[in-house]
């Protein structure tokens, strides 16, 4: 495919490796923000072609290994309701909460959908106007203009049975969270490549100043993540800490402006709770007064459950790049993504599912 | 989750109050929401994620990575680090 094969070449992936390495004097920390970078990098093996010295943590950015267990169990319970369609992307169904996940929910019979869009869920919704249908909208900023958008033509078509169970997530927040955090070993970052192609890159500006760390925006492939990692290892080499754009096919400074203005008028920035970190001041958006209608906490009056997370678990530290998969002792053994324990083996796309796809935990430390 | 797939857009329709298109990603085929990239032409690539197109994908933009290994090679840059 065009984009993208292009971009997993092996011949200019070693010549990048070797601009790394030829750059490269001293040690650096480097962390990539995403879910779907980690996955590339495991997948592709990238943290072990680097040159000795240069090392990848991996970030929270996961939406999904995020997502609160009191939210999962939140949807949980409305999607057990008998009067509700509840729809989600396919992500969400697996990820256990308190009383399992929404997989086991539809398999007792609770009408629960996977959809490909949120415009979807509007659909379903015009054409069964005697169900109430719920949306779970998750996600970091990439994902809230489609959201904001099933929010606005709900709203503007008059479908009183549509409403979402909001759970968003927002990126600079989290990183200047790490940036704080006692023991923080991150020098530089991969930033979120489809979170800038909609937010733009104004919000990184004070984080690499204030922090003096360079924030490379990335895309995905290999070739994207080995140019961004150049860029850092130049930048950190050359004592210097600035926004640099590394994909810049997708990502323009003021990001997609049109997507920025219905996310401000149908969102606003609230506390968020992250799963395995805990709860970040204004890490989140939730729907704006005027949209409380389409507001499924509102709509549904659940009662919040208490909620436990394994005490060998340590995904939080795996978050904040304080920790690697392999450091867990669950890894691989009690901890699989058939029987998760904590956020960061959810999700396909958390660090230690992705270590796991990939056969690493054959080399867990004994 | 953040994952954006670029694809080919085929045609743009209206459908009520949405501005949707046809894109194509190596020959399955997307309705999706061009509502945040009006002025996106059949032929153009667009990254689209959720059903939703995101981005125009700058054509001259993505040729950059190749253009500054060409350089690195020009400047000798990319022979083997000195040991």
């Amino acid at each position: 495919m065009k984009y993208l094969d292009e971009y997993r070449d092996a011949a200019a992936a070693r010549r990048l490796l070797a601009a790394i390495s030829r750059k490269a004097r001293r040690p650096w920390v480097l962390m990539e923000v995403c879910g779907g970078q980690t996955h590339s990098i495991v997948k592709y093996g990238i943290d072990e072609l680097l040159p000795a010295g240069i090392e990848l943590v991996h970030g929270p950015g996961c939406p999904v290994c995020v997502t609160s267990l009191e939210m999962i169990d939140r949807a949980h319970a409305i999607a057990a309701r008998r009067d509700v369609i509840f729809c989600s992307f396919g992500d969400m169904l697996r990820v256990p909460g308190s009383r399992g996940d929404l997989l086991a929910l539809k398999s007792q019979g609770a009408d629960v959908r996977i959809v490909y869009s949120p415009l979807d869920a509007v659909k379903l919704a015009a054409g069964n106007p005697k169900r109430a249908v719920v949306f779970f909208a998750i996600g970091f900023e990439t994902t809230a203009p489609a959201n904001a958008m099933a929010a606005s033509l709900a709203k503007k078509r008059g479908l009183p049975n549509f409403s979402l169970l909001v759970s968003h997530v927002l990126t600079p927040p989290a990183i200047t969270a790490i940036l704080q955090c006692p023991g923080n070993r991150v020098q530089a970052f991969l930033g979120p490549g489809h979170v800038c192609t909609v937010m733009g890159t104004a919000e990184y500006e004070p984080i690499a100043r204030h922090y003096r760390v360079p924030v490379i925006i990335s895309g995905f492939e290999p070739l994207d993540l080995l140019d961004a990692i150049f860029r850092a290892v130049r930048q950190l080499e050359d004592g210097c800490a600035e926004v640099e754009i590394a994909y810049a096919r997708a990502v323009r400074p003021q990001g997609n402006e049109a997507s920025r203005k219905l996310i401000d008028e149908v969102f606003e920035v609230c506390d968020r709770k992250w799963r395995g970190v805990g709860s970040i001041p204004k890490s989140g958006y939730k729907l704006r007064w005027e949209y409380r209608d389409y507001d499924a906490e509102r709509r549904f009056e659940v009662e919040d459950i208490e909620t436990r997370e394994s005490p060998i678990c340590i995904s939080g530290q795996v978050l904040r790049g304080i920790k690697k998969p392999r450091d867990c002792p669950a890894f691989g053994k009690q901890c699989t993504p058939d029987t998760p324990l904590g956020a960061t083996m959810v999700s396909a796309e958390g660090a230690c599912a992705a270590y796991y796809a990939y056969g690493r935990y054959l080399r867990v430390r004994r | 989750m953040c994952l954006a797939i670029p694809g080919k857009l085929v045609s743009i329709e209206r459908e009520s109050d949405l501005l949707m298109g046809k894109v194509d990603f190596g020959g399955t085929a997307r309705r999706v929401c061009l509502e945040h990239v009006p002025d996106a032409r059949p032929g153009e690539y667009l990254l689209v994620h959720v059903g939703f197109a995101l981005s125009r994908i700058d054509e001259a933009e993505a040729k950059r990575v190749f253009e500054f290994l060409e350089e690195m090679d020009q400047l000798g840059e990319l022979e083997a680090p000195p040991s």
